[in-house]
């Protein structure tokens, strides 16, 4: 795929700004600084980088618990997302979602969804609403290999398929879903193999190399778009954190973050970047800074922001 | 008396069912291995019971219960976790058509569809509008099955001990706020019956009938409230289907006051129904309207303040017994 130096810069800038991101919510989650719990995407950056930018800025996605890089990655403005894990009245959702219902509809990120596989028939709801208005806009649907085994699944990508609707459904096998390794869950070696199931194509691509996952991606959404219906994509991944922040993770693989750290997708950009002349050790640094500078402003702005009052609980229960 | 927590009442009572009975099979999300599931509630079981008694499942909550109630209804005892009870949703169509209903409406063949399904409930934790619920009430409503919401260490053990030796389906309803609370628990064997409610302080002034964790809150309530010579009884029910009419009733008889508490939402909630009994048995008796106390009529919200206002605590306890001793 012939991508322009601009935009793998942006991709670059982007799954720094995710990496980073999460490095430091889960530092401030750690110290006490926002409460609930969250699942932060450390690893997955390529994968969901790659898969929003594949998308227009008027497509839709519909992100999961693990939804902060898929949220960014589509163009969550950082600050009000960080204000949302710190439960404030500036916060993407005003501090009612938290970190596992992200949501920005002027972005096109519907709202992030904590029940495993309930995201996919809304982002296939969102498809066939485009289809309908003919606005040539397509819905991007993530889940994780776990949520790949709830009947809901199931039956959207029938729908899907048979009534062609502009729709990606993008699994992020992350080799594990909560506290089980894949294998435990998953008889097929892919789940992109189901897709023949329902009658749409089904890839697998290496999730942390952000070009293929971005080639496949785009590939897709080119299908949806000129009417020819959904694709399946399984971009395999891995997690180097626990399953939420805090997890002992005493179910994982021995060494296996080891291995995954050998293959971490901002490294393999930067490495291909820099001999390609597209990135230097001084153009690196000023990503870095501004990425910085980034999350501190969106810190700061979560801090000095106010609380909702307590009563405003009352409030939206109807439209 | 020794004492131990919450959580560990539920491990003791399930494995030495499991070791009692070898028809009792364990299905959970993570529950395999060294970890027993989310909340680490089979926490060596799979060691001890082994890979044909205890199951790793994957994320397929309706699938795993209806499996567990073809189990049951050829001869096994299968217990079920459903870690978050807003997850009990995803299963509830195998819950209410299958579980529910499949004795009666085959003619009382299978004799017996002995299925527990346990799951943590309730909010407190930050979890947001999924991850928080109390939906009591939506397996309260149905006939067939039975609901039990133990608030302390003692009746979980015991009455989870019942409920494995139920030939009913039982919904077992744990709050999250109590994993970690301490009580007392005899070391031998004991059960707690279900369909039986208990009254945790005696009183003379007004009844609270509370469910699950919100017994514990009404306890400190009415502490605090006693500090001002008010005197309030606190039933717990314990088992919310089916519900000790009974025990309810004779307490309000006594108090002539009724106030219910609950985390779920108030419309068509344990409230509304205990109120009903109440209304039904005793109305003659009753010296004041009934005050329902529940949370605020909304998902629950992320942000601390939000959700501290949401979910009852003592002081709104204390107003709500204020209140129903005002007329
Ligand atoms: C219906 C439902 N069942 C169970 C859960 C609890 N749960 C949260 S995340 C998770 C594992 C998800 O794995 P996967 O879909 O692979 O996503 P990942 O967490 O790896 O990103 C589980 C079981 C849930 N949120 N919803």
């Amino acid at each position: 795929m012939n991508v322009p130096p601009e935009k793998m810069l942006a991709m670059y800038r982007m799954m720094n700004l995710i990496r980073r991101f999460e490095l430091r919510a889960s530092e401030l989650f750690r110290d006490g600084r926002f409460p609930g719990w969250i699942h932060v995407c450390v690893g997955q950056e390529a994968s969901v980088t790659g898969a929003c930018f594949a998308l227009r800025p008027d497509d839709y996605i519909c992100p999961t618990h693990r939804g902060h890089g898929q949220s960014l990655a589509k163009g969550i403005p950082p600050e009000r997302m960080m204000a949302e894990l710190f439960g404030k009245k500036t916060g993407t959702n005003l501090g009612r979602g938290g970190s596992m219902h992200l949501c920005d509809m002027e972005k096109g990120i519907l709202c992030g969804v904590a029940i495993l596989g309930d995201g996919l028939p809304m982002a296939a709801g969102a498809a066939m609403s485009a289809k309908l208005a003919g606005n040539g806009r397509v819905a991007l649907g993530f889940f994780g290999e776990g949520a790949s085994n709830e009947g809901i699944v199931h039956e959207t990508m029938n729908l899907a398929a048979l009534w062609d609707l502009p729709v990606v459904f993008f699994c992020e096998s992350n080799q594990y879903a909560e506290l089980s390794h894949r294998s435990a869950h998953l008889k097929v070696d892919t789940v992109a193999a189901r897709a023949a199931g329902y009658g749409m194509p089904g890839v697998t691509v290496d999730g942390n190399d952000v070009l293929e996952v971005l080639q496949a991606t785009s590939d897709a959404v080119g299908r949806a778009r000129s009417g020819k219906g959904p694709t399946l994509i399984e971009s395999v991944t891995c997690r180097l954190h626990g399953h939420y922040e805090g997890d002992p993770q005493v179910y994982r693989v021995p060494g296996d973050i080891d291995e995954w750290r050998k293959k971490d997708p901002i490294a393999r950009l930067e490495e291909k970047l820099m001999k390609e002349g597209v990135l230097d050790a001084k153009s690196k640094e000023t990503v870095i800074g501004e990425v910085d500078r980034t999350i501190a402003f969106a810190v700061e702005f979560a801090e000095k922001s106010p609380y909702p009052a307590p009563e405003e609980a009352l409030e939206l229960v109807y439209a | 008396m020794r004492e131990i927590k919450f959580w560990r009442a539920f491990q003791e009572g399930l494995s030495e069912e499991m070791r009692r009975d070898p028809a009792i099979l364990y299905f959970g999300e993570d529950a395999g291995g060294n970890v027993g599931g989310p909340f680490a509630l089979a926490k060596g079981l799979q060691d001890e019971f082994g890979e044909k008694r205890v199951y790793d499942t994957p994320d397929s909550e309706a699938g795993y219960v209806g499996l567990a109630i073809g189990l049951a209804a050829t001869g096994y005892r299968p217990v079920v976790d459903i870690s978050f009870m807003d997850f009990t949703l995803v299963a509830i169509d195998q819950i209410v058509n299958m579980a529910a209903k499949l004795r009666y409406m085959s003619g009382g063949a299978p004799k017996a569809l002995p299925l527990v399904i346990h799951t943590m409930a309730g909010g407190g934790r930050r979890a947001g509008a999924q991850h928080s619920q109390s939906l009591e009430a939506w397996f309260a409503h149905i006939p067939g099955l039975k609901v039990i919401a133990p608030s302390n260490p003692h009746d979980l053990k015991g009455a989870l001990k019942s409920a494995l030796r139920d030939d009913n389906p039982v919904i077992v309803m744990k709050h999250k706020a109590i994993l970690g609370m301490k009580g007392e628990v005899p070391e031998g064997e004991f059960t707690v019956p279900l369909g039986k409610a208990f009254v945790k302080r005696e009183g003379t002034d007004a009844t609270i009938v509370a469910v699950s964790h919100m017994v514990n809150v009404s306890l400190q309530a009415a502490a605090k409230l006693q500090e001002e010579g008010i005197s309030v009884e606190i039933v717990d029910p314990l088992s919310l289907s089916p519900l000790d009419r009974e025990t309810i009733v004779a307490s309000v008889r006594k108090t002539g006051r009724l106030v219910t508490v609950h985390e779920a939402w108030s419309p068509c909630g344990m409230g509304a129904e205990i109120g009903a009994v109440v209304f039904e048995e005793c109305f003659d008796f009753l010296q004041a309207p009934l005050v329902r106390v529940a949370s605020s009529f909304n998902p629950f919200p992320y942000s601390p303040g939000m959700e501290d206002f949401t979910i009852p605590g003592v002081p709104r306890i204390v107003e709500g017994v204020r209140k129903v001793l005002e007329s």
